[in-house]
């Protein structure tokens, strides 16, 4: 099952490191990983999908949370969300084929951001499934470079603040007899 | 009033105010500045002869005081040299800080000489590590670490400090709490409907059984757990750590559980209908085949680490929280019993067992290695604290010593770290100068770190060391006589005369080889004031049993063949 975790850690050098060395080391095998940074300039914030059951995804939150540097973990796989990814596609393009291509692009609510006499590229936002679609209609014409973000996520509507309840450990498979010391 | 000091200065000042008295290090050029300014401070420090004894000299300090234990060293060999005993504490949650100096900051990055990423080498085996780069961050640096070493599930910290942020000066400033972390992390209690399952679990168990681990004495929980145990009269199996958690001599101890724990242990667990996990957490080496693992039992788990929780085994409750608070909690709730027909049945399984009962035993002109720790453990009235290498003897001192005292049992038990026993010891000494402390180590892991006898010499230690000396790397021959048709490859050992190398540091030495004379021998290293080294030279191809081979079902021990050492039904 694909669990999706945002993760808020301080924004200090080595940081990244440090969740990246703890997958390593227990073999959690991550699916994509994006880091950024956010409202506050001292937090950064990861979004994690990794392919587990529901034992896995209690064991990479309490490892998380073995982290000093992580501040929070949100399993946010069973809570409404929105889920993105951004990818670019450099698609080879001659006269004959641009305006196929742009048809496309218009018909999937890609938009192309850069035009030369061989080649396009066109950049798309969306969901995973979205963009694996376009990349398969676009094969035919020859993709001669793609990059992907990997998925970032955010969770609809106003959450709760974590810092009086535990609405995230609660939410996401009912064990609260989990607490979290270091 | 806040002065300027130096990060050097500033260090020791903030280790003396965490209340650090002993130190174990080794200079070199980067952590010059900082041995510099020892000098001005409250501070005993102890010269190794090798930076992992340092690591395993404060790990032995903080397991047998439960205080921090402080390694020092410069960096890069000297700093890599540390990495054996951070994974060893880290393993067995031992709270150690290590202190390296790191090369000055401009020189970061640059392949500078004596330059390694030591907290980018410590990073998996430390609870959390610090690269130190201005002096100002020193004190904060410090009280977290310490904070983090002993706090939750204890283990290792590791500070790096540049040689510049020793050498500049700041004002130092001392707030007595340390940073508050910007953590948000759920802080919970165990809820009261997980201690009703719990209570409810344990009150309808005909067949319970506790499982006693390294967390009853890293809460303290020791009485408690005896109160709890007696009320509801649960027998109790010990892991190798948890050994001292209760007394050997009380009747509800069972004894050692796991793939050396003696036949009755193991097939209790196998039998029981309920098992309470204290402070343990389900290693390989007690669990056997995770498939057929106590089948038929409802499981507990006290555990203050909440990603030890459904790790190895799956398990009914999870009581989160420090076992000692958790066990006051319950106390009172669980009903008092007697449980005849399980103690009957557990009984049976003990008259069964093929028991070395090695103190009646006559002298048949063998000498084992099972007679010479009884034999120490009556000399010393159980009273000592023995710190033991990995191994044969390892298992047999878990066997035949049988400690009434919690910490009075010092051993690398997670990582298996061979050369743990003798540094670990000289820590445990530092620690508590007035206890009785043994080193049980074998021939082969002696030899690894045994340079700390020149440690023991320059601090004029007063412990004793008994080498189980069998000539062999005996457990790996073990496992090569049972799983590898005999072939020894790469295990029998030429060794030194253990006893000129003794006197070589200057060390008094006795070379024991017949049973009769383990007696004398042991008496003259308790009358004499400073180290003595016994070379036992025991039977050289005896085996550890029962035994569990790995990977199978608990129950399914190799059990002692018509035994080696003869019981006292047989004579």
């Amino acid at each position: 099952m694909l669990t999706t975790f945002v993760v808020y850690l301080e924004n200090i050098p080595g940081a990244l490191n440090r969740v990246a060395s703890l997958f390593r080391r227990r073999g959690f095998n991550i699916e994509s990983l994006t880091v950024g940074q956010t409202e506050k300039p001292k937090v950064s914030r990861m979004t994690i999908a990794i392919n587990t059951d529901e034992f896995g995804a209690h064991r990479v939150e309490a490892n998380l949370y073995k982290l000093v540097n992580v501040l929070k973990v949100e399993n946010i796989t069973a809570v409404p969300s929105v889920f993105r990814d951004l990818a670019m596609f450099k698609v080879s393009a001659d006269n004959e084929s641009r305006t196929q291509i742009m048809r496309l692009v218009d018909a999937f609510r890609a938009k192309i951001v850069d035009v030369t006499t061989d080649s396009v590229i066109i950049e798309t936002t969306g969901t995973e499934d979205k963009i694996e679609a376009l990349f398969s209609v676009l094969r035919s014409y020859g993709v001669l470079e793609m990059v992907r973000t990997g998925r970032v996520a955010m969770t609809r509507g106003v959450t709760p603040k974590i810092a009086n309840g535990s609405a995230s450990t609660k939410k996401n498979g009912g064990d609260d007899s989990i607490s979290h010391s270091v | 009033m806040k002065k300027m000091m130096t990060g050097a200065q500033i260090l020791w000042e903030a280790l003396v105010r965490e209340g650090v008295t002993d130190v174990f290090g080794y200079p070199g050029g980067a952590i010059l500045p900082a041995y510099d300014a020892m000098l001005e401070f409250p501070i005993r420090h102890i010269l190794v002869r090798h930076e992992q004894g340092a690591t395993h000299m404060a790990d032995g300090y903080a397991r047998a005081s439960g205080k921090v234990g402080v390694a020092v060293a410069t960096s890069g060999p000297g700093a890599t040299n540390m990495v054996t005993g951070i994974a060893t504490a880290m393993l067995d949650s031992s709270s150690i800080v290590c202190i390296t100096g790191q090369v000055g900051s401009k020189l970061i990055g640059s392949d500078a000489f004596q330059e390694t990423d030591i907290t980018g080498v410590t990073l998996p085996i430390t609870k959390h590590n610090y690269l130190v780069t201005r002096a100002d961050e020193i004190v904060e640096t410090v009280q977290e670490a310490f904070y983090l070493a002993r706090s939750g599930r204890p283990g290792p910290v590791l500070i790096d400090i540049t040689k510049d942020a020793q050498q500049s000066s700041c004002k130092f400033e001392w707030e007595p709490q340390h940073r508050k972390p910007l953590t948000e992390r759920p802080q919970q209690s165990v809820s009261d409907s997980d201690y009703q399952r719990a209570v409810d679990l344990i009150n309808n168990a005909q067949r319970p059984l506790i499982l006693a681990g390294h967390g009853v004495m890293l809460s303290g929980a020791m009485s408690t757990l005896q109160a709890f145990a007696e009320k509801g009269a649960i027998p109790v199996a010990m892991t190798l750590l948890g050994i001292g958690g209760l007394p050997a001599s009380h009747p509800l101890n069972l004894g050692m559980m796991g793939m050396h724990g003696e036949a009755w242990v193991n097939s209790a667990i196998q039998e029981a209908d309920l098992l309470l996990a204290f402070g343990m957490r389900f290693d390989d080496r007690v669990t056997g085949n995770l498939q057929n693992y106590a089948p038929n039992a409802h499981k507990i788990h006290v555990e203050i680490d909440p990603a030890e929780i459904n790790k190895n085994v799956k398990v009914d409750v999870a009581l989160v929280d420090d076992l000692h608070a958790v066990l006051k909690e319950l106390l009172p709730r669980v009903n008092k019993d007697n449980r005849s027909s399980w103690w009957n049945f557990i009984n049976k399984l003990k008259g069964d067992s093929a028991v070395r009962d090695i103190q009646n035993l006559p002298d048949s002109g063998h000498l084992y290695a099972a007679h010479v720790i009884n034999d120490i453990w009556r000399e010393t009235n159980g009273q000592a604290v023995v710190v033991t290498d990995v191994g044969q003897h390892q298992m047999w001192e878990a066997q035949y010593y049988k400690h009434d005292s919690p910490r009075s049992l010092i051993t690398s038990g997670g990582l298996g770290t061979m050369g743990f026993a003798l540094p670990a010891a000289i820590g445990a000494k530092v620690a508590c100068p007035d206890a009785e402390v043994w080193v049980i180590a074998g021939d082969g892991g002696f030899q690894m770190t045994m340079a700390e006898l020149a440690t023991i010499k320059q601090e004029g230690l007063d412990l004793n060391i008994a080498i189980i000396n069998n000539g062999y790397l005996g457990m790996v021959r073990q496992w090569q006589e049972f799983f590898y048709e005999q072939r020894y490859a790469a295990t029998p050992l030429v060794n030194p005369d253990f006893v000129k190398l003794a006197e070589a540091f200057d060390l008094e030495a006795i070379g024991v080889e017949r049973r009769e004379d383990v007696i004398p021998s042991v008496k003259r290293a308790r009358e004499k004031r400073g180290a003595v080294l016994i070379d036992f030279k025991v039977e050289q191809e005896d085996s550890v049993y029962p035994m569990v081979p790995a990977g199978s079902d608990l129950h399914q021990m190799i059990r002692r063949p018509s035994p080696i050492v003869e019981t006292a039904a047989d004579a």
